[in-house]
């Protein structure tokens, strides 16, 4: 395993996408918890529980996005078009939630229709996401440095399973954050969902992994062969801690630890992923040295990587430390 | 072939459509962050109320105005890839960087310091929340700079190599950051930014003086704004002056297209006022023309020579008609700004400002000529580039992804019905919010003959706290 800029590079949009999946996570999940919160003073708190912080969350989808296209171009040029519908198809989801959260102060005769919005365009954004996910899971066919495949190569079974698993898995982020942020009645019901949304990840887990290995050669080797396969009695392991710690958490009120379980469900699941895939980056076509950028590039843009991303990491954290706590249901600015 | 033309169309189309509507929120958040900034520091400094009253007003509208620029933003930087995908694959090694440093120093900044200052004021102390205000402000500076610099870049290419598969391989970053029109490109913006928010928040002070709503900030926003106003538009008569000088040097054709000369002048152009360029004769119909003037403006001298379209291969000329026009647009309304400034001048002079309401309705009217202008300048930058994304080096036939025309024209389509509706709103909330300014508490403060206006002062406060 050869450690040079292009390695250093995928760990960084790496790390980049998975800030993005658990941080937007939780408020694309919030988002797709609404309809079962019909009061409207619930629904204040859970938007003002995410209002403040939502739009740094969903800055890390940028960075993945515009630092792919930087440092390995060619998988922005394949991946994409490839995936043109779903990725369309989440822009118009972002486009519609991101909104709402001003609008849905600004007007009381279409408030529900922004509710709506908010809720629609949570789950659209996080299905499209899953779909887009198993559609790269399973391989995308790259000839000429151009994508080779149909247009409808992405709609699969797997994918949409995948689409629906990234749905729960946000619902459990976001329910268990709900438990964390809210308080009274509100936070009761947070805790009675988290117990289906744990549950039905669990199961979405287990199918995924099962099913994976299979899809491809490369796949199976990796969890069955040595030593990689250390990872695949280690992962699962971890796993059944992290639901233990889930699902105490939620019997003793101990309000933080369900999120932090849940948060650290999907860094175990994500690196699961990134275990089948290195070192692809566009499976099973194009290797992270196939894709990378020109190395003055990767360095240029490296340099200013490792000052600005801990900078970044420090007021981000200073930004949550502001809110920090339970909601109190009379605040807000509007 | 038939079909690839066609998608290449839809996609052009598709990212002039999206980028026309998420530029116009930048233009205004970006001048309104600086606003926001200036007015908090004024009520920290000078303990005024009234500067705290705009804050807050203008807050909300900025909040509303700065989610639709988020959002419609993040649909541009995903479309280099499914719509430029060969583009991006090409040029992806330059300008995917620039854009990375935006994304670092910029977008983090901004909305990671959004939050404190829409809801966090009670939570840190005002020293702080002054703090989260001046760094959204600052962010969006940065990311104008990045996002210019990669624009100018790909007018004016600099310090690349090319690698045998296609792709431009940096060479000199220093180079390719400021390219030679970036400077030019970066100073025009951020004033045509400043400008338009200062015509907006203009428009909005001399509407509630005519309504007589609220006498003391609507006099307050009105006259910053035109202070604003009556200072920038000369600079950025200027500075558009030298732009185009700068552009003369390295896009000569994009000039021809501006000016409308089809026909090279060996001792001296004229300056065509106003016409119709006939892209089938290549001439302009009944042009109304200064004899010598464009030799003069572009080369300071009445008899230098100035080269015509006749010089270049009709394939490789912008479509002269749009450029010719979105020109003009753009340079009427900074004259139109300029006359607004000493209208206001002439208004302070006569000790008028607050009553005299033929200069409100000049004020109100150019309200939203800031937006037209910002669009006709990118539709003259932009148009004027082709046939090229990259000057000179690439074509725009050449950069477009390979999807087929059905594809780009059904999301074309979504991102139609969707932007007109949620945009549409979007702008139809901020004119609301401009329009229910609370009515002053003091009405007696206000000199002029407003004072007579008869408000109840009780009233006024009662209304003010049901404010938000
Ligand atoms: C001169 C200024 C300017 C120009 C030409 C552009 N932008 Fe922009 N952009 C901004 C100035 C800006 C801004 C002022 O920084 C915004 C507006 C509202 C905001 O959130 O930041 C922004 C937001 C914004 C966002 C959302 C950032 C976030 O999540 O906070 C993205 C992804 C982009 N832009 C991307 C682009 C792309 C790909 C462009 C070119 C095609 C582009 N912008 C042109
Ligand atoms: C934000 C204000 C901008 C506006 C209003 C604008 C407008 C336009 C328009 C009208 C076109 C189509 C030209 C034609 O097809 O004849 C175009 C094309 C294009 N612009 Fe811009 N542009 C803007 C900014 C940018 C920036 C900042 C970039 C790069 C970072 C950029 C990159 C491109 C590209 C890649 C094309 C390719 C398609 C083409 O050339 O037709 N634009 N733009
Ligand atoms: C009246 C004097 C003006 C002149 C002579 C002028 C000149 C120019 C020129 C030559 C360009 C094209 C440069 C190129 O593509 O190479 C340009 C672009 C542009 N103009 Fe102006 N301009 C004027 C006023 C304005 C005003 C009042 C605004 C807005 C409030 C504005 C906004 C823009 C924008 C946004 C662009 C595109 C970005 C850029 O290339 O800088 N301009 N202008």
């Amino acid at each position: 395993m050869a450690i040079d800029l292009a390695f250093i590079w995928a760990a960084i949009i790496a790390f980049a996408v998975l800030a993005y999946v658990i941080l937007d996570g939780f408020d694309l999940g919030v988002g797709i918890l609404f309809p079962l919160f019909p009061e409207k003073q619930d629904r204040d708190v859970m938007m003002n529980s995410v209002a403040p912080v939502w739009d740094g969350n969903e800055t890390w989808l940028v960075l993945g996005g515009g630092g792919l296209m930087a440092v390995f171009p060619l998988a922005y040029a394949t991946i994409l078009p490839a995936l043109y519908a779903p990725i369309i198809a989440m822009l118009v989801g972002l486009i519609f939630r991101g909104v709402a959260f001003e609008y849905r102060w600004r007007t009381r005769r279409w408030e529900n229709f922004w509710n709506w919005a908010f809720a629609g365009g949570s789950t659209m954004a996080a299905f499209a996401q899953g779909v887009a996910l198993g559609a790269l899971v399973q391989g995308i066919p790259v000839v000429n440095r151009a994508y080779a495949g149909g247009w409808w190569d992405w709609l699969t079974p797997f994918s949409i399973a995948t689409g629906v698993a990234l749905v729960v898995g946000y619902a459990l982020l976001g329910s268990t954050w709900l438990v964390m942020k809210t308080t009274g009645e509100l936070c009761e019901q947070a805790r009675r969902i988290s117990y289906v949304t744990t549950i039905a990840t669990l199961a979405a887990m287990a199918i995924f992994s099962l099913w994976t290995p299979f899809l491809e050669p490369i796949y199976l080797q990796r969890w069955f062969g040595w030593p990689t396969a250390i990872f695949s009695i280690v992962v699962p392991l971890l796993c059944a801690a992290c639901f233990a710690l889930l699902l105490t958490g939620l019997k003793n009120h101990r309000d933080s630890r369900p999120f932090l379980a849940a948060l650290g469900l999907f860094v175990l699941g994500y690196v699961g992923i990134g275990i089948s895939f290195y070192p692809y980056i566009v499976p099973t076509s194009l290797t992270i040295w196939d894709a990378a950028a020109p190395e003055s590039s990767l360095a240029f843009l490296l340099v200013g990587a490792v000052v600005l991303l801990p900078l970044i990491l420090a007021y981000t954290g200073y930004s949550y430390w502001v809110f920090r706590g339970k909601v109190d249901p009379e605040e807000g600015y509007h | 072939m038939l079909d690839s033309l066609d998608a290449t169309l839809l996609a052009r189309f598709q990212f002039a459509f999206t980028v026309s509507f998420h530029i116009v929120f930048p233009a205004f958040s970006i001048g309104l962050a600086s606003y926001l900034a200036v007015l908090e520091g004024l009520w920290l400094w000078t303990k005024e109320r009234v500067y705290l009253e705009l804050f807050d007003f203008w807050k909300t509208i900025f909040a509303v105005a700065f989610g639709m620029g988020v959002v419609s933003g993040i649909v541009m930087s995903y479309q280099f890839g499914t719509n430029w995908s060969v583009f991006s694959d090409k040029v992806g090694p330059i300008i995917g960087p620039l854009m990375g440093y935006e994304v670092m120093t910029a977008f983090f900044l901004e909305a990671g310091f959004l939050g404190v200052m829409l809801f966090g004021r009670n939570r840190v102390g005002p020293g702080l929340h002054f703090f989260a205000t001046l760094m959204v402000a600052i962010g969006t500076l940065i990311s104008a700079t990045w996002i210019l610099s990669a624009n100018s870049w790909m007018q004016t290419p600099v310090g690349f190599a090319k690698h045998a598969n296609g792709q431009f391989i940096p060479v000199d970053w220093w180079a390719i950051i400021f390219n030679p029109s970036f400077p030019y490109r970066l100073v025009h913006m951020v004033l045509a930014a400043y400008l338009t928010t200062a015509l907006v928040v203009g428009a909005v002070g001399a509407f509630h003086l005519i309504r007589r709503t609220a006498p003391v900030r609507a006099r307050k926003m009105l006259s910053m704004a035109m202070w604003m106003v009556t200072i920038v538009a000369p600079i950025q008569i200027f500075a558009g002056d030298e732009h185009g000088l700068n552009t003369l040097e390295h896009q000569p054709v994009k000039i021809m297209a501006m000016e409308g000369h089809y026909e090279s002048h060996p001792d001296g152009a004229p300056l065509i006022l106003f016409g119709i360029p006939n892209e089938k004769e290549n001439r302009i119909d009944y042009a109304i023309q200064i004899p010598k003037l464009s030799s003069l403006i572009l080369k300071h001298d009445l008899n230098a020579p100035l080269n015509g379209l006749d010089t270049v291969p009709v394939d490789r000329r912008p479509p002269v008609f749009i450029v010719f026009w979105s020109f003009r647009i753009m340079v009427g309304l900074g004259f139109a700004m300029l006359g607004l400034g000493l209208f206001s001048l002439y208004c302070r002079w006569k000790g008028s400002f607050t009553h005299n309401t033929w200069f409100h309705c000049a004020a109100l009217i150019m309200g939203p000529m800031g937006f037209v202008a910002v669009l006709a300048g990118w539709v003259t930058t932009e148009v004027g580039r082709q046939p090229y994304t990259v000057y000179g080096e690439l074509l725009t036939i050449d950069s477009v992804s390979p999807i087929s025309a059905p594809a780009v024209a059904s999301s074309l389509i979504a991102f139609i019905t969707v932007y007109f509706f949620v945009f549409g709103a979007g702008v139809f909330y901020i004119l609301r919010l401009m329009a229910r300014l609370p009515r002053d508490p003091m009405p007696e403060l206000v000199d002029g003959p407003l004072r007579t206006a008869g408000i109840n002062p009780g009233l006024a406060q009662q209304e003010k706290s049901h404010g938000h």
